[in-house]
């Protein structure tokens, strides 16, 4: 009986679970309190997420109505087989992240703060779910608001001063993001009369006024792209990722620019619909024209970095093009890659943000030029970092592999093969980047860093091992996750044009 | 139609706008820390402005039911905004609280000193390593 009201509650108890652990954590406010509760209600978001996965394979989309409002007056949560992956791969992330963060927060944040980090930890994780399962255009917003405000604190938090720049200048930027989102969603209230992203689809062809929705898609995308570091409007994220604490950069990495995505992606095929012209310009070749602008401008930006977290960072620019670039190409095979890259991007760049962090605790240095030889210190750790890299630049037998694979194929299906081109092309920008820290860590004679450097500690490690672990396996067998990203792609281009 | 009623149709929708463009000009053309949060807050507000105006209706009350009215304001809008007004004040402290550990770490906040301090240590490290 209370199993089956859990069950028929998930939708909004993955959602709740961090939200109460994190101000559970804030009123105890104990140090040795906080690590336990935070992995719990981390634990217990992925058990719910995991539930509903199995359920929306079985039943199809789940239906929730919050407060048992029906959905034309109240919020309603919408569990489908795109939303759930996002659901999965977030909350499996921040629990990943969170039992990374207890040795790495302790090196890195003083006593008394610690309990406020993993509350902005938890909260911003709780936001970010509560992007991916509302099906409420506003409800939306508020959650991306709850997780950027609590993103801005974590990285504040970072132990360089530069870290208070980096938060404030984010802070403007994602504040005019969303703002510019919520600009759009007002005007498509107007029009519709709904926040509901399903009725305003449906209300969509009986809108008289053209000119207000092309405003509310221009406000609505832009602002997500914001969010979501699209280039031209990615310059708040290097900074960003390069001081927050290394747990924080971990958990931002792998999954708040993932939700944009998915945002973003449910809006242009939910909602407005890819095909629509702007004068001359169609909306898919904008996208295109951006996302191999990240590929190439970005990774090419990533080789001549010294900082090897500012190194990933822009890596991670250019990665996200990939994402966006199957997006734009809008078949089932892009599709599927882009949202097997979501996944295997947000744990690859996991175990990369680790093995960063593990070589910050054992040697307070993320300088590429002080990694020399770190590799001979910590094997395990510059494993872990040579397989996440192998990854990103799509070598087979990694997750990289297969989910380019599959944009390459959607690119071919398309008609446009000097796309599929551009991919393998770019993927040697990656291979620069990835092969110089591989030089330095491996190759260079061990400096005055390294050789006072030890292994990680196993808190550290077991993470990070298991995060390589899935890299590899996800690349290996990909049955799984291919299924999983493969009917989200099919409900996207199901949905609607 | 009245003047008024022309006028606080016609002419707010004008206020929005400038209020809206005049918010998101500070931010971009200031460098002083506190006057961008001043901007990034007039831009909010416009919004709010854009949310309420189609949503009030001359001679409306609120939501209540009673014989004695029959023409209601949309309450949707109302709370929305306020939400809205909610997240804003929140950004708006975590901004003022960052200028206030700024100042403290940099002893300015002028964004051009800020930068120009950071990159003076940059090559003092440079040349001591």
């Amino acid at each position: 009986m209370t199993l089956a009201v859990l069950q028929h509650h998930l939708p909004v108890l993955v959602v709740l679970m961090p939200l109460l652990g994190g101000l559970l954590v804030a009123i105890i406010r104990h140090p040795a309190a906080s690590w336990p509760i935070a992995i719990a209600a981390a634990a217990a978001s992925l058990a719910g997420a995991l539930a509903l996965s199995r359920e929306v394979a079985a039943n199809g989309v789940i239906s929730y109505a919050l407060g048992g409002f029906p959905s034309e007056l109240g919020i309603e949560y919408r569990v489908d087989a795109v939303n759930v992956l996002i659901l999965v791969v977030v909350s499996f992330m921040a629990l990943a992240t969170l039992v990374f963060a207890r040795l790495s927060v302790a090196s890195e944040i003083d006593e008394g703060r610690q309990p406020w980090f993993y509350t902005m930890m938890l909260v911003a994780t709780a936001g970010l779910l509560g992007m991916a399962v509302t099906g409420d255009a506003f409800n939306a917003f508020v959650f991306l608001e709850i997780s950027s405000l609590a993103t801005y604190t974590l990285i504040a938090l970072g132990r360089d001063r530069r870290a208070l720049v980096a938060a404030y200048q984010y802070l403007i930027v994602g504040t005019i993001g969303a703002t510019f989102y919520v600009i759009g969603v007002g005007l498509l209230y107007l029009a519709t009369g709904t926040l509901n992203l399903e009725l305003i689809a449906e209300r969509l062809p009986e809108v008289t006024s053209p000119r207000a929705l092309l405003a509310a898609e221009a406000f609505i995308l832009v602002g997500i792209a914001l969010k979501l570091a699209l280039f031209p409007l990615h310059a708040w994220l290097p900074n960003a990722y390069t001081y927050a604490p290394s747990a924080a950069t971990v958990l931002l990495a792998s999954t708040a620019t993932k939700v944009a995505v998915y945002l973003l992606a449910r809006y242009i095929f939910g909602i407005f619909g890819l095909h629509r012209e702007f004068g001359d310009i169609s909306g898919a070749s904008l996208l295109i024209l951006l996302s191999l602008a990240a590929m190439f401008l970005a990774s090419a930006a990533a080789i001549f970095q010294n900082d090897v977290k500012r190194l990933l960072a822009f890596s991670s620019i250019g990665q996200i093009g990939y994402i966006t670039l199957g997006i734009a190409i809008a078949n089932s095979d892009a599709l599927t890659g882009a949202f097997l890259h979501i996944a295997n991007h947000a744990v690859l760049k996991g175990a990369a943000f680790m093995a960063i962090g593990a070589i910050l605790y054992r040697c307070g240095s993320e300088r590429l030029d002080d990694l020399a030889g770190i590799g001979r210190a910590m094997p395990v750790t510059g494993a872990v970092l040579t397989i996440a890299g192998l990854a990103l630049i799509g070598v087979p037998g990694t997750s990289g592999f297969v989910s380019k694979w599959y944009l390459v194929a959607g690119a071919f299906d398309a008609g446009k093969g000097w796309l599929a081109l551009m991919i393998v092309a770019s993927s040697f920008l990656a291979v620069l980047y990835v092969g110089r820290i591989m030089e330095i860590v491996w190759f260079r004679p061990p400096g005055r860093v390294a050789l006072a450097a030890a292994e990680a500690p196993g808190g550290l490690l077991v993470p990070m091992v298991a995060l390589a672990t899935l890299t590899v396996l996800l690349g290996i067998a990909a049955y799984w996750p291919a299924e999983m990203a493969h009917s989200a792609a099919e409900a996207l281009l199901g949905v609607r044009p | 139609m009245t003047f008024v009623e022309t006028l606080a149709s016609e002419a707010t929708r004008y206020v929005i706008v400038i209020v809206m463009v005049a918010g998101l000009y500070t931010i971009i053309a200031r460098g002083n820390l506190i006057k961008k949060l001043v901007g990034l807050s007039l831009f909010q507000s416009s919004v709010y402005l854009l949310y309420l105006l189609p949503a009030k209706i001359f001679g409306g009350t609120a939501p209540i039911l009673d014989d004695r009215f029959e023409v209601y304001s949309n309450p949707l809008p109302h709370v929305l905004i306020l939400t809205a007004i909610v997240v804003g004040i929140g950004t708006l402290a975590l901004g003022l609280a960052l200028a206030i550990r700024i100042k403290a770490a940099y002893g300015t906040i002028e964004e051009s000193e800020i930068l120009a301090r950071d990159a003076a240590r940059a090559e003092g490290k440079e040349r001591g390593a």
